[in-house]
């Protein structure tokens, strides 16, 4: 059986699941539910100064039937008194002395940091996370994702800290900043045991089209909120392995942005990540979810034959590389299996459309359609709108036995220099007259309609 | 053996014939819509008689549009709600569906299609921008599914359109004779107010045509007449006791059934004469009135019955029986009926032959008669419009009858198919019409 204890930085937990700092953390009774869910930790919802909340706070992304594909929050910091969550945080150390408790800071002077620092050691927390990422409300007053923005300030809280910190340290990130590593080093130079990314995005989630408010609403008005949820996964990932490649940043990782099932763990920690953070998919469905979390990594680990999460963090980082390092004499086209397909054309209208013009319709009974192999850049489209599992594949046409790169083409002096060079990429491909689009047969209800 | 109680009440009767298409929610409308590949050249267009862009409505569904979907509905198919609810949709869009070569469960089209255009009957919004008045008058015989397509469709191109209906009530069969768990009396009205004040031609209603001077009288107010008439009475078996009590003809029982409701008369054990899509419906339906046992008896195999396999497995599962190869020769009874006597048939090259010596006596207590449908024969002899063997309006490429006057559309010219089908070729005969006077 996997172990899926881990140390990150030196806080212990049961298991990577830790919930990351948000509404579900806001007391010792949600914790401690949580925690006899099977939460392996748990990071406080941010303690700081004091604040007032509003109503509404919150609003979605739905995508077709999919409610909270996205989901943002106005929210501030914990509005409970400080004493209330240091005491909680006593007891529920007191009941789950083998879970994390990390406790979310965010003040202004050192003087206040020095304080807090204090109070939530002697409380019982396990760790500490620095809150510079808020991006909504608080970044107002010069906190969250202001301090998270200026590496150099990061750098003197961090600082500030570790002069009094006799638990683990570990630095929220920020992704509303066009480098996520210039941070990161930061926090690593001033001496943070760890980070941890991504806090939210700034962002709306939409507007009311019909009294033109955009959510959520606050009497009629509405402010850029921090988004998260399944849809910022990718810009999550992209900023861990930035950060995991990074040769100056050596601290451990927590992974936070979209975690929702073990799949999603399971490619943190192949990015890098030892812990992974929650919060959306809890709010969405509760504390139960960690069931199938922890069940499915740990049937993974025990298919791959992972004894612990180190076993695998990191795996995936070596085949992140740069564009100018992938093999530009790989060559992949798609593959239709007629036997699965059902006939729904929306590879062809996608490559048509959207691609290479490298997909045909017989014109018959049979709406199946081919791949016209000399047109396939091999670009994945089809296959990805392809509703059919396993129906369109790609397969490899090189013979895998050249790796050719735009960096060795550079160093040998191989690269196109003008359009018309034979080496230029678009001269081999086959494209239709222009005026043939208005010519080409189109299904009824397609071409421009007459009003009636 | 039919499990209902007999219905006592309005409310029964509506229990009894729950809707089976019943209306989505928001939320179903929804979730449904999302589920909508948005095929190219979608299939469930092409299976539509009318070329409705299902796609197109499916999205703005799922984009909150339910106006602009009713709109999409609307321009393709004047009873789109109706048609959400009657056609059968196993074998037109939804049975096109691509999901279905995927065992995933195909898109209900015509529930979408029905939420849509409610949407648009409640509110009352008008869809259309009509054409000037172009002065020309064209008379519809006939207010039902072919008529009044037809008469919407001219009405929008700027032609002056009255139509004359023989009953009180406006949409044919959809009223008259779709089984009543198909859709209620009330859902059919509401569009078709909907349909008349939108489109503005006009219904003469219990205005039946049937002399000459009326005929006459048309002939030279209309610029065209169009016959949207469909089928008539019930057909008559030619076989003894057809006159007794309790014997009665498919359509003549559902239009009872429609229009009386619980009061309906009919129970005991009930014979249906037939194997067509009606005779199903019959058979559901006196199930449904609480008939002891009901018995389809069909003079074919059930392989070659005429109802689709849905309709078929329906009745049964409304619980009725079957008898197949058999063939009605004598209804017996005093006053009313007390027993179908038949003989057992084969089918050689096609051809349904008597076996002799097989005959055998059924009891029963009404004899419903489901083998099709006769034509208003003295109306078109009138006139004189040609007609071919099977009895069917001749018409050309045009929608042109014999008579240089005359268009039809609709059963009457194909002998009986789907309101869906009667609402596209009325469609058509209109743009027919438009060219022609």
């Amino acid at each position: 059986m996997p172990s899926l204890h881990v140390n990150f930085a030196g806080i212990k937990s049961p298991n990577p699941f830790w919930l990351a700092s948000a509404p579900p953390t806001n007391s010792g009774y949600q914790i401690m539910k949580a925690f006899d869910a099977g939460w392996g930790g748990a990071v406080w919802k941010t303690l700081g100064v004091p604040i007032v909340n509003v109503s509404s706070r919150y609003g979605s992304v739905n995508y077709r039937n999919s409610r909270m594909m996205g989901f943002n929050n106005i929210e501030l910091i914990s509005d409970r008194p400080l004493k209330d969550n240091l005491k909680e945080i006593t007891e529920v150390k007191k009941r789950f002395p083998d879970h994390a408790v990390i406790a979310s800071l965010m003040v202004q002077s050192k003087k206040e940091w020095h304080q807090i620092v204090q109070d939530v050691t002697n409380a019982g927390a396990d760790g500490i996370e620095l809150n510079f990422g808020c991006p909504h409300g608080m970044c107002e007053r010069g906190m969250g994702s202001a301090v998270g923005q200026e590496p150099e300030v990061l750098k003197t809280i961090v600082g500030w800290v570790m002069e009094v910190a006799k638990i683990p340290v570990i630095t929220k990130l920020t992704p509303n900043i066009t480098d996520i590593t210039q941070p990161a080093l930061a926090a690593a130079e001033a001496g943070s045991d760890a980070i941890s990314l991504i806090n939210t995005i700034q962002s709306i989630v939409g507007v009311d089209i019909d009294d033109f408010t955009p959510y959520p609403k606050v009497d009629g008005k509405s402010t850029n909120g921090g988004y998260c949820g399944p849809a910022v996964k990718p810009i999550a990932l992209n900023m861990l392995k930035n950060c995991a490649q990074h040769p100056g940043v050596k601290i451990p990782i927590s992974g936070i942005g979209g975690v929702e099932n073990w799949r999603d763990a399971v490619e943190f920690i192949l990015l890098g990540a030892t812990t992974v953070q929650v919060c959306t998919a809890v709010m969405h469905y509760g504390f139960g979810i960690i069931r199938e979390m922890v069940a499915g990594l740990e049937s993974y680990m025990e298919d791959k034959g992972f004894a612990t999460i180190n076993d695998f963090a990191g795996k995936a980082l070596p085949k992140v590389v740069l564009w100018e390092d992938l093999n530009l004499k790989y060559k992949v086209v798609a593959s239709i299996d007629a036997s699965k397909c059902i006939g729904c054309q929306l590879c062809y209208t996608a490559c048509e459309d959207g691609a290479h013009q490298a997909i045909g319709l017989t014109g018959g009974t049979d709406r199946k359609p081919y791949i016209i192999e000399e047109n396939c850049v091999g670009c994945n489209l089809c296959s990805l709108v392809c509703p059919v599992e396993h129906c369109i594949t790609m397969e490899r046409r090189d013979d895998g036995l050249v790796n050719e790169t735009w960096e060795h083409r550079t160093e040998t002096g191989n690269i196109p220099t003008t359009f018309n060079d034979r080496l230029a990429g678009g001269l081999h491909h086959t494209l239709p007259d222009p005026m043939a689009a208005l010519h080409v047969k189109k299904p009824r209800h397609y071409g421009t309609k007459k009003q009636s | 053996m039919p499990q209902y109680k007999k219905p006592m009440s309005n409310e029964e009767f509506n229990l009894n014939f729950a809707q089976i298409k019943p209306l989505m929610s928001d939320t179903e409308a929804y979730y449904e819509s999302s589920r909508c590949l948005y095929c190219y050249d979608a299939p469930c267009i092409t299976a539509c008689p009318t070329g409705i862009d299902i796609p197109l409505f499916i999205r703005q569904i799922n984009s909150k549009n339910e106006q602009g979907a009713a709109k999409t509905i609307y321009d393709s198919n004047i009873f789109g709600y109706a048609c959400g609810k009657v056609c059968p949709t196993e074998v037109l869009c939804e049975g096109a569906c691509v999901y279905n070569h995927s065992d995933v469960k195909p898109i209900e089209i015509g529930r979408l299609q029905s939420y849509a255009t409610k949407k648009s009957i409640d509110s009352g919004k008008k869809h259309f921008n009509f054409k000037a008045p172009i002065g020309k008058k064209v008379a519809i015989i006939g207010a039902g599914p072919a008529g009044i397509s037809c008469g919407a469709e001219l009405s929008l191109h700027g032609v002056s359109v009255d139509i004359f209906e023989a009953r009180e009530k406006p949409s044919g069969l959809t009223v008259y004779g779709v089984a009543p768990y198909k859709i209620t009396n009330e859902e059919v009205l509401s569009e078709m107010e909907y349909l008349e004040a939108q489109y503005g031609f006009k219904i003469h209603y219990n205005k039946f045509i049937n002399t000459r001077s009326e005929i006459e009288e048309l002939q030279n107010a209309y610029d065209a007449i169009f016959l949207g008439i469909g089928l008539w009475r019930s057909s008559e078996l030619g076989i003894p006791g057809e006159e007794l009590d309790q014997v009665t003809g498919a359509v003549e029982f559902i239009e009872d059934l429609r229009m009386q409701k619980h009061q309906t008369q009919i129970g005991g054990k009930v014979i249906v004469l037939g194997g067509g899509n009606t005779a199903m419906d019959a058979a559901s339906e006196s199930c449904r009135m609480g008939a002891a046992d009901v018995v389809i008896a069909y003079r074919r195999s059930h392989e070659e019955m005429g109802a689709y396999a849905f309709e078929y497995e329906l009745a049964k599962a409304a619980g009725i029986r079957s008898l197949f190869n058999v063939m009605p020769v004598e209804i017996i009874g005093s006053t009313s009926v007390s027993a179908v006597r038949f003989v057992r048939t084969k089918v050689e090259d096609g051809k349904v032959t008597v076996i002799d010596g097989t005959e055998f006596t059924e009891p029963c207590d009404w004899v419903i008669k489901a083998t099709g449908q006769s034509r208003q024969e003295d109306l078109l002899d009138m006139i004189g419009i040609g007609r071919s063997k099977s009895g069917n309006i001749l018409v050309d490429g045009e929608y042109r009858t014999s008579h240089h006057k005359y268009f039809a559309a609709g059963d009457a010219v194909s002998g009986g198919q789907e309101v869906v089908n009667a609402v596209a070729e009325g469609k058509k005969a209109a743009k027919a019409i438009l060219k022609n006077i």
